[in-house]
């Protein structure tokens, strides 16, 4: 299955202490404890908000601003631009830590993350899209279905753009693959194709 | 326990338990809306200040109403923490 009028623009995966932008190392450091909010230092955000975050919020958050900072994604309406993303462990670190608070008084701010969909929420406040969006829980990264369905979304639905991807925070572990799928072709796109998705998600 | 203090104290407590990691207690004026154009505050923000009255200073607001006069502002906080707590 490809989609010939469909184009991957740009890539990100943050794994094992690395964010590639476009297959290439973009920035790198140990993964302790601090390093999403390193991350959040070194790459040069100013989103005072991204400190009230889970794991999965904050990975999101860093994600979408390597992938979007050279994508001119303003050149399309809120309700354009789309968000599918997934992940094996829905929001399971978000949870675990929201169970532990209940034993004295329940922490508001931890519960409000205790969905994996709420780091689409986040990334939509940040760069106001206001289109279809989904989150799926899978047992392993499904470049077949994300095709599928982000395709459906442009081909019969009013995107015009859509990022999806990988976004899984388990264990202490944090794995971001995301991509921007748009209608146009611009310079190094790919094919919007499982084929390639797992061609980027494995380099 | 002294205003002056307490009023340092409520600051720390706040940039902790709401992770206002940009923030340092000289950062916030004693008398700045806690709210929109103050420090930016939000609704789950207003819940966390509540847990916080409860955890730190053993006090139940009595209705959300009366939250909306006590987290005006650090000041308004200091003073009904010193009339309806143990601090």
């Amino acid at each position: 299955m490809q989609q010939d009028d469909l184009y991957i623009t740009g890539s990100v995966i943050v794994r094992n202490g690395s964010f590639y932008k476009n297959g290439n190392l973009f920035w790198e450091t140990k993964t302790d404890e601090e390093f999403l909010n390193n991350a959040y230092t070194n790459l040069g955000l100013n989103y005072p908000k991204f400190y009230k975050m889970d794991a999965l919020g904050k990975l999101g958050i860093l994600s979408s601003d390597l992938l979007l900072r050279d994508i001119p994604y303003q050149h399309y309406q809120p309700f354009e631009t789309g968000i599918v993303l997934s992940n094996r462990h829905a929001s399971i670190e978000a949870d675990a830590k929201y169970f532990h608070s209940v034993s004295e008084i329940p922490s508001p701010a931890l519960f409000v993350y205790t969905l994996p969909n709420i780091v689409i929420g986040e990334i939509s406040i940040r760069y106001k899209f206001k289109g279809e969006n989904a989150f799926f829980v899978k047992e392993s990264f499904d470049p077949d279905w994300l095709t599928f369905y982000i395709s459906d979304l442009l081909n019969n639905q009013s995107l015009h753009a859509c990022m999806g991807g990988w976004l899984e925070v388990a264990n202490g572990e944090y794995e971001a693959f995301i991509f921007y799928i748009e209608k146009i072709k611009r310079t190094g796109s790919l094919n919007f194709a499982p084929q390639n998705l797992e061609q980027l998600f494995r380099k | 326990m002294e205003k002056q203090i307490l009023v340092l104290q409520l600051k720390e407590q706040i940039i902790k338990q709401l992770k206002l990691d940009d923030k340092k207690p000289e950062d916030i004026g004693d008398n700045d809306p806690l709210f929109v154009e103050g420090l930016g505050l939000d609704s789950i923000d207003a819940l966390e200040l509540i847990v916080l009255l409860q955890q730190e200073y053993n006090i139940k607001l009595k209705n959300a109403e009366e939250g909306q006069d006590v987290f005006r502002s650090i000041n308004t906080m200091a003073d009904y923490i010193l009339t309806h707590g143990n601090a």
